[in-house]
């Protein structure tokens, strides 16, 4: 029972992690058909951002509560800042180019902003560990689990629901299910097709660095954080689906869960589990498990 | 025209035997390749701390200001210059990087390598370009025990030791010790410490249960599946090689989840993090430094001045990779002086060689003996004790040193057969 429990929370925690990070690369590449490979880096901005406001705002002797707050805020000023000024200074002009060069041009967004967060924060490690022992823990049959990594479920889940809601429910996400479907058409329609990936890009970017900011109390934000997430975060995608909300959180839930069980059970496998199921999925369906195949336009 | 032809070749002699003249050094300087991680994880824990101690070591040494036997200026009185170089990038970067610094750099020497990777790599490439090399941080026992150099020697213990002396501590400390877990990084210095901790453990306490051993991906970040499965499979002893930011998060997640409460974390890197993660770690937790610097450096003349330099430097205290990086520099500077002794002028790269093979020098962590690996790899005393924070103040206590031949394999026995045999001939006492 005991060894049941861990593997259910650990997998479901590590799947809600997964989820937040590949929400953001799930939703850009099925709006606008680019593999953002730079979505590593705006993680990597939003761990280093949520962490230093975090420091100078505890620092200043403030509620610590608050510190929830400044998680919040650095993502989405972080993200929101950073996604602008590559979708407007740079993506904008590339648009209706291969899917192959736009994958060249975000690596190249990547290793550039690699050098401009070491640029801005040094390669010292940044430590916010206050959020995530504030909220104590709690044990479930003899284990503990941090409440932190428990809310984290609920953050994931809460974001799932509002890209489903926003997408489904709202005259904008309707507008932008037309644009997925068919971006000529759309724009013959009158969608101003190029403002709704200007919007889409941004909310990528914040949530790419929210999964960022919500993930610095528990790490050390260092150098290269950001490529190590971004590996993980194609195998989800991929396992779900290019494009798929709801393939990214299934496919963050088959990750996280294999994973889990290996590491309890078989932890000489643990790395290759991930990257098994992965294999398998290509393997069978090569557009993911939760991917509608479309026919090729020509 | 014969005058615009003259003009011409005499610019473009002029140009070529500036090209030429370009990379060929003032007489009186000595160029230094240091390598180290200056981007990626490893930067902040180990490669910045590395770097911080060349810069600080070198400025003193140009400038004559180290009591002998390092009062000389420079190296051998040549003003040296250092060309820094990342490490990071992986094992054929490294390899490809050092060329580079010796063809077209034109250095005199190399010290650097932080990573066992690396230094499994570039003793190739040093033997083949015959260019002294000088590991100074890097833990495999590899790289002596599967192979001998030349142009390549360690001033830095290997990892045999930090576990080895893990095993005597723990024996020491939990008299009634029946189960011991582990969660090492999935690479090469992960699995050899294990590797020696497991069999020194075994030999020393048989029959001691392994409940679990986690290896997670380098730099993974997350462990909370892996603290789970410790806290399932609870031992009186948790053993670590991670190192950096995988320790300092696996240290935050395990604290944060009361991992710690009623077990102890055997940390063989962890006294890198005790001034970073201040008053974050469990007391009582068992702390390595990688030999005896930082905290464990003992009380002589040369740790004093390089201490006070750095604090007042870097308004922070040097960790291990700093005080092996000054190691590192003060052996190579060491036996170029004393090669220098015996001959005319400046030594060659050969007669350097001779005099560092079984230098016995003093450094700010104490003796360092080159008495392994044909006189090429160092060994030293190794140093536990256990974190406390409750003075306010990072320290530790229960400190035990070890002498350099109870935790080392005598000269040609490789660690795996020495720890297999039982550890033959360790002297303890």
């Amino acid at each position: 029972m005991k060894l049941v429990i861990a593997m259910l929370m650990d997998g479901v925690i590590y799947a809600s992690w997964l989820f937040i990070i590949a929400a953001g690369l799930t939703l850009i590449y099925g709006v606008m058909r680019i593999l953002n490979m730079a979505h590593g880096s705006f993680y990597a901005i939003g761990a280093y951002s949520g962490a230093s406001l975090v420091g100078f705002y505890l620092a200043g002797g403030y509620p610590p509560w608050g510190a929830y707050l400044m998680l919040l805020g650095a993502a989405i000023v972080s993200g929101a800042l950073v996604g602008i000024l590559i979708e407007r200074g740079l993506l904008r002009i590339m648009y209706g180019r291969d899917e192959v060069v736009m994958i060249l041009v975000t690596y190249a967004i990547l290793l550039i902003l690699e050098d401009v967060i070491k640029l801005i924060w040094g390669v010292d490690a940044y430590f916010a560990y206050q959020p995530y022992t504030l909220l104590g823990r709690t044990k479930m049959a003899g284990i503990s689990f941090a409440n932190y990594d428990i809310a984290l479920i609920f953050v994931a889940a809460s974001i799932c629901f509002l890209l489903w809601w926003g997408l489904n429910r709202t005259r904008q996400g309707k507008l932008l299910q037309a644009v997925i479907h068919d971006r000529d058409t759309a724009a013959f329609l009158g969608i101003n097709v190029t403002k709704m990936f200007s919007i889409t890009f941004v909310i990528g970017a914040v949530l790419g660095a929210l999964a960022g900011s919500l993930t610095a109390p528990g790490i050390s934000v260092m150098p290269g954080i950001g490529v190590e997430v971004i590996i993980l975060a194609f195998a989800v995608v991929v396992i779900g689906g290019l494009g798929s909300v709801g393939g990214a959180l299934m496919g963050a839930l088959i990750v996280g869960l294999a994973r889990s069980a290996a590491v309890h059970l078989y932890p000489e496998a643990e790395l290759f589990v991930i990257y098994g199921v992965m294999g398998l999925v290509l393997a069978f369906r090569p557009q993911g498990l939760f991917a509608i195949a479309t026919a090729r336009k020509i | 025209m014969i005058t615009s032809f003259v003009k011409k070749s005499t610019l473009a002699g002029l140009l070529v035997a500036s090209a030429v003249a370009q990379p060929v050094l003032a007489a009186d300087e000595y160029k230094l390749g240091l390598v180290t991680f200056l981007s990626g994880g490893a930067a902040g824990p180990f490669g910045v701390p590395a770097k911080n101690a060349a810069d600080l070591v070198l400025e003193t040494l140009n400038a004559g200001g180290l009591p002998a036997p390092y009062n000389m200026k420079g190296i051998n009185g040549r003003t040296i210059k250092p060309v820094y170089v990342d490490e990071a990038g992986g094992a054929t970067k490294q390899a490809s990087e050092l060329r580079n610094l010796v063809e077209r750099q034109g250095v005199d020497s190399v010290v650097g390598y932080i990573s066992s990777g690396d230094c499994l790599a570039v003793p190739a490439v040093a033997e083949e370009l015959k260019t002294l090399t000088v590991l100074f941080d890097c833990g495999t026992p590899r790289v002596f025990e599967d192979s001998s150099y030349q142009y390549v020697f360690r001033t830095g213990p290997t990892a045999t030791m930090d576990n080895v002396a893990a095993s005597h501590y723990i024996k020491e400390m939990f008299p009634k010790l029946d189960s011991v877990s582990g969660i090492n990084q999935n690479y090469s210095f992960g699995h050899e410490s294990w590797a020696d901790f497991n069999g020194s453990l075994n030999k020393l306490i048989p029959n001691v249960e392994v409940t679990t051993k986690q290896f997670p991906k380098i730099y993974a970040g997350q462990y909370g599946a892996e603290i789970s499965a410790l806290m399932v499979n609870s031992a009186n002893v948790i053993h670590s090689s991670f190192w950096g930011g995988d320790m300092e998060a696996f240290l935050l997640q395990g604290s944060a989840r009361g991992l710690f409460e009623d077990q102890t974390a055997v940390l063989t890197t962890g006294e890198s993090a005790m001034y970073r993660l201040e008053g974050q770690i469990p007391e009582g937790t068992i702390l390595g430094g990688r030999g005896p610097f930082g905290i464990y450096a003992p009380d002589n003349a040369l740790n004093r001045w390089f201490r006070e330099a750095y604090i007042a430097r870097f308004e922070t205290a040097p960790t291990y990779p700093a005080y092996k990086m000054v190691q590192g520099i003060f052996g190579l500077k060491l036996a170029t002086e004393k090669a220098a002794e015996k001959v005319k002028g400046q030594p060659t790269t050969e007669d350097v060689v001779s005099a560092f093979e079984n230098l016995v020098y003093e450094g700010p962590g104490g003796t360092v003996s080159m008495n392994m690996g044909n006189g090429h790899q160092a060994s030293m005393e190794m140093v536990y004790g256990r974190y406390s924070h409750k003075s306010g103040e990072p320290s530790v206590t229960d400190v035990r040193r070890y002498p350099a031949a109870c935790v080392n394999p005598p000269e040609g026995m490789s660690s795996i057969e020495w720890i297999e045999k039982g550890m033959p001939g360790a002297k303890c006492n």
